[in-house]
């Protein structure tokens, strides 16, 4: 008895032996194409990759519409993940083919090559006013900045100046669309999510590149 | 509901375990493939309390099996199939001999070893992926560690 069961063992030992352990290098392998077919199969409704930023990684999400999600280290990108797929979809994979343009063109602004973000927006996470907020503030201009009074009143309610500042701080794709250049009107920066540190070196870093340009 | 991408990261190992038991090594990709986008088609749609992975290797079983089926009537002409047999068109030589008996299970048995003894699966969980329950998961996994046992030695005696 003992010796058919010891034999057992062995068959399912030798079973475990046929098939190769599955390396992280074959789900990598797996997990790529596995995206490029699900984009081609119209099943990706979110691909998201990290791009490395002098202020941490960010993670940057799209969906085919365009750039949906830009998170800081900070909000935890596990976190920010599980949020986009109740909110967007659950089906999300990491992938670059969707998020090749915004990852180059983040990298080019933050070497100081790059003024403006051409890149397709999705800004579907925001609704109504703080929407209309988001659509003006991809018109104020590289190196100058706009008071949240001002920005109420562009975004057609001049009164609702705390909302403003709530869809500033609400931004789901910060940096690419600039909530960075929007201040308090006596001149004080306010609050920012990546950080007033952050908001401070973007904003000191457009004025350099914009002082450069006119000094030549 | 967990971003698919998890779901890929946790599972994908236990799923090409599954795949390479069933159709090889070679084949496997391509199984794995189909699994995971079968999976993600109905994702949205999965009930919440689900059994992930019992889902997935449902799935990849499924997937290997037609696999099997689709490479056989493509390489053997209809008329000579005894009875259908997955596994027959695929021959790795390393492991042909544990293959071949493992394709020679009934359905039942074989299910059972590779829910439990390759994709992991407890017996409770193999019951309810099969439909039955622990004991008869339990049952049809030793019988067919039981049958594998008989063909295996038999080759490996002689």
């Amino acid at each position: 008895m003992s010796a058919k069961l010891s034999h057992d063992a062995r068959v399912v030992g030798d079973l475990a032996a046929i098939v190769p352990s599955a390396t992280v290098a074959d789900i990598d392998r797996l997990r790529n194409l596995l995206a490029d077919r699900a984009d081609q199969e119209g099943l990706l409704d979110v691909a998201y990759r990290t791009v490395d930023s002098p202020f941490g990684a960010l993670l940057v999400a799209a969906t085919d519409a365009g750039v949906v999600r830009v998170a800081f280290e900070r909000e935890g990108h596990d976190a920010v993940l599980a949020s986009l797929a109740t909110a967007v979809s659950p089906r999300i994979l990491r992938s670059g083919r969707r998020t090749d343009d915004v990852a180059r063109e983040l990298e080019d602004y933050f070497a100081g090559r790059r003024r403006a973000f051409e890149v397709a927006v999705d800004l579907r996470l925001a609704r109504g006013f703080r929407r209309q907020v988001l659509s003006h503030l991809r018109d104020i201009a590289y190196g100058s900045t706009e008071s949240y009074a001002a920005v109420a009143a562009a975004a057609g309610n001049p009164k609702a100046v705390r909302a403003a500042g709530s869809a500033c701080s609400h931004n789901p794709v910060p940096v690419v669309v600039p909530c960075h250049r929007v201040v308090r009107s006596d001149g004080t920066l306010g609050q920012y999510g990546g950080g007033a540190e952050m908001k401070a070196a973007l904003l000191a870093m457009e004025s350099r590149a914009v002082d450069t340009l006119t000094a030549i | 509901m967990e971003p698919f991408e998890r779901v890929v990261d946790e599972h994908g190992p236990a799923v090409l375990r599954v795949c390479r038991t069933l159709v090889g090594p070679t084949d496997a990709d391509d199984v794995w493939s189909e699994t995971f986008i079968a999976a993600m088609r109905a994702y949205p749609r999965l009930r919440p309390a689900s059994n992930v992975q019992g889902w997935l290797v449902t799935i990849a079983y499924r997937k290997a099996i037609d696999f099997i089926r689709k490479q056989r009537r493509v390489a053997v002409p209809v008329g000579d199939l005894p009875e259908t047999r997955p596994g027959d068109a695929l021959r790795e030589p390393a492991d042909d001999e544990l293959r071949a008996a493992l394709d020679a299970l009934p359905d039942k048995q074989r299910a059972a070893v590779v829910y439990h003894h390759v994709a992991g699966l407890p017996y409770a969980e193999v019951g309810a992926v099969m439909g039955t329950n622990e004991t008869a998961a339990r049952r049809s996994a030793a019988d067919g560690i039981a049958n594998l046992r008989k063909s295996y030695s038999k080759g490996t005696k002689s």
